[in-house]
């Protein structure tokens, strides 16, 4: 038998009895992030390959949502933040070690370019928009000049974007469940996943929605495919990994990881998506809402439970 | 120079007056602490071992914490100790998520808090507090480049551990057993 006790009895807040620094603002902002990653990936992509008249939704459509999604996400991260007035010190270094700081950096380059793509799309929701003033009459045309940049940009920092989130998490050695480079394209999968939902939701087009549920089950499979390896991976690691992977394997999130995550969030909405593909009609907004339930899911569990594990010493 | 502390667990009893020492020294907001003390009892009785060990940051030659901040708030400074300045951080908890050791925390006012060796007595010529205070004399603490200070003399003769060595912190608070 083993007991230990801090017997000066320390109960310094969010830390004792078990670490809880990172709450639910965290979890909202990297499913938001990952949600952002995935529509800018679908737009920019579709963009550079000509389609966007094939995909107005993935291109134009869609991606006009990701500034606003971006502010939430922004806005749940200021309040995850203790020492407000100094958020600003992020922009002040550049520390290549730091995860955190290159997802500011990050943050920096896309919502400036989401928010010029969605304001030269803008009238694929408010058809009468109107710029009223001259001068931004003349940067819109100046910005729809540079379309072809700017996807360019969308495609590799929706990438960025989309595997920094799991990366934030995966940097940190001192939670073993988090400390897997699986995080990383595990979470880039899942934002993409939920991208190609929300443009299954918003699209008018079956075409389009055919081939973004299509999409979406490829995407499932591969999630699939990396939550089975990050396991494998826990299994044949490390004790304190191997104990991490026991929260969800008969520990205590065991229920809601395989009901939220694997069975709500991936296999019924993948079902689903196949009735739907066979014609058996299914209405959209259940398996969409499936799966961003599932993302978000996904990111709740793994920022609250790699809180829970640890070194044991 | 390098900062360190050995920690003897043979003398420790558990007292946890270094925890007082620190939150007086410190002026540590209520309910909080830098330092702590753990007793861990092993196996079965009547076969029970004790063993009671004041923890605090380990002042790390490879600080998780110093490599996760994004604004360099967490830095090193005199002899390798680990501090943070405030008016650098953000408070986004980071260092906190990456601690094996759980040794920082957020202060009331926002920022990160944590063990500072005491920096601004060792300057003066004096322990931290906690060394200072322990009525059993089971610390030690001084510079491990310096042949002659207490900590390399006690760590030459004795057999001692860091904790969880296989984190790769390169921790600088050593037990000894």
């Amino acid at each position: 038998m083993k007991e230990e006790l801090i017997v000066s009895g320390r109960m310094n807040a969010k830390i004792d009895p078990v670490l809880h620094a990172w709450g639910w603002e965290i979890s909202v902002y990297l499913f938001l992030g990952g949600l952002a990653a995935g529509l800018l990936f679908f737009a920019g992509v579709y963009y550079l390959l000509g389609k966007a008249k094939k995909y107005p939704t993935a291109v134009r459509k869609a991606p006009v949502l990701v500034p606003i999604i971006l502010a939430l996400g922004l806005f749940a991260l200021f309040l995850d933040l203790h020492h407000k007035p100094y958020f600003w010190r992020l922009y002040t270094t550049v520390k290549l070690q730091s995860p955190m700081s290159w997802g500011a950096w990050t943050l920096m380059v896309v919502t400036p370019i989401s928010m010029i793509w969605a304001a030269i799309n803008i009238r694929e929701w408010l058809p009468n928009w109107d710029w009223k003033f001259q001068w931004a009459k003349d940067i819109e045309k100046f910005f729809v000049g540079y379309k072809k940049h700017m996807a360019w940009l969308m495609v590799i920092f929706g990438v960025i974007l989309g595997i920094y989130t799991g990366i934030l998490l995966s940097a940190f050695n001192a939670r073993p469940l988090w400390n897997t480079s699986i995080l990383g394209p595990l979470f880039l999968t899942s934002g993409l996943s939920a991208g190609s939902a929300l443009i299954m939701l918003i699209s008018k087009s079956k075409k389009e929605r055919k081939v973004f549920a299509q999409i979406d089950l490829i995407l499932i499979g591969i999630e699939l495919f990396f939550i089975v390896h990050m396991f494998m991976g826990f299994m044949a690691s490390t004790q304190v990994q191997q104990e991490a992977a026991q929260l969800f394997l008969g520990g205590h999130l065991t229920a809601q990881f395989w009901i939220f995550v694997v069975v709500l969030g991936l296999l019924v909405p993948a079902a689903l998506e196949i009735m739907e593909l066979r014609k058996i009609h299914i209405p959209v907004l259940v398996p969409v809402a499936l799966i961003l339930f599932g993302s978000f899911m996904l990111r709740w569990l793994i920022t609250y439970g790699g809180q829970l594990s640890r070194y044991l010493y | 120079m390098r900062y360190a502390m050995a920690v003897d667990t043979k003398k420790c009893v558990g007292c946890s007056d270094c925890v007082v020492a620190c939150q007086t020294e410190n002026d540590v907001s209520i309910g909080y602490c830098r330092d702590w003390v753990v007793e861990i009892n092993h196996g079965t009785y009547p076969q029970l071992e004790t063993e009671i060990r004041s923890e605090r940051c380990n002042h790390c030659d490879n600080s998780p914490c110093v490599r996760c901040c994004p604004t360099g708030a967490s830095h090193y400074s005199d002899g390798g100790t680990v501090l943070v300045t405030k008016n650098k951080c953000i408070g986004c908890s980071a260092c906190i998520e990456s601690c094996p050791y759980d040794a920082r925390y957020t202060h009331p006012d926002g920022y990160v808090d944590k063990c500072t060796f005491c920096l601004h007595r060792v300057k003066k010529g004096m322990q931290p507090a906690c060394v200072a205070v322990c009525p059993t004399k089971c610390m030690y603490f001084g510079d491990l480049d310096d042949p002659n200070s207490s900590v390399t003399k006690v760590l030459k003769i004795r057999n001692y551990k860091v904790l969880a060595p296989e984190a790769g912190t390169k921790p600088n608070i050593y037990f000894l057993i």
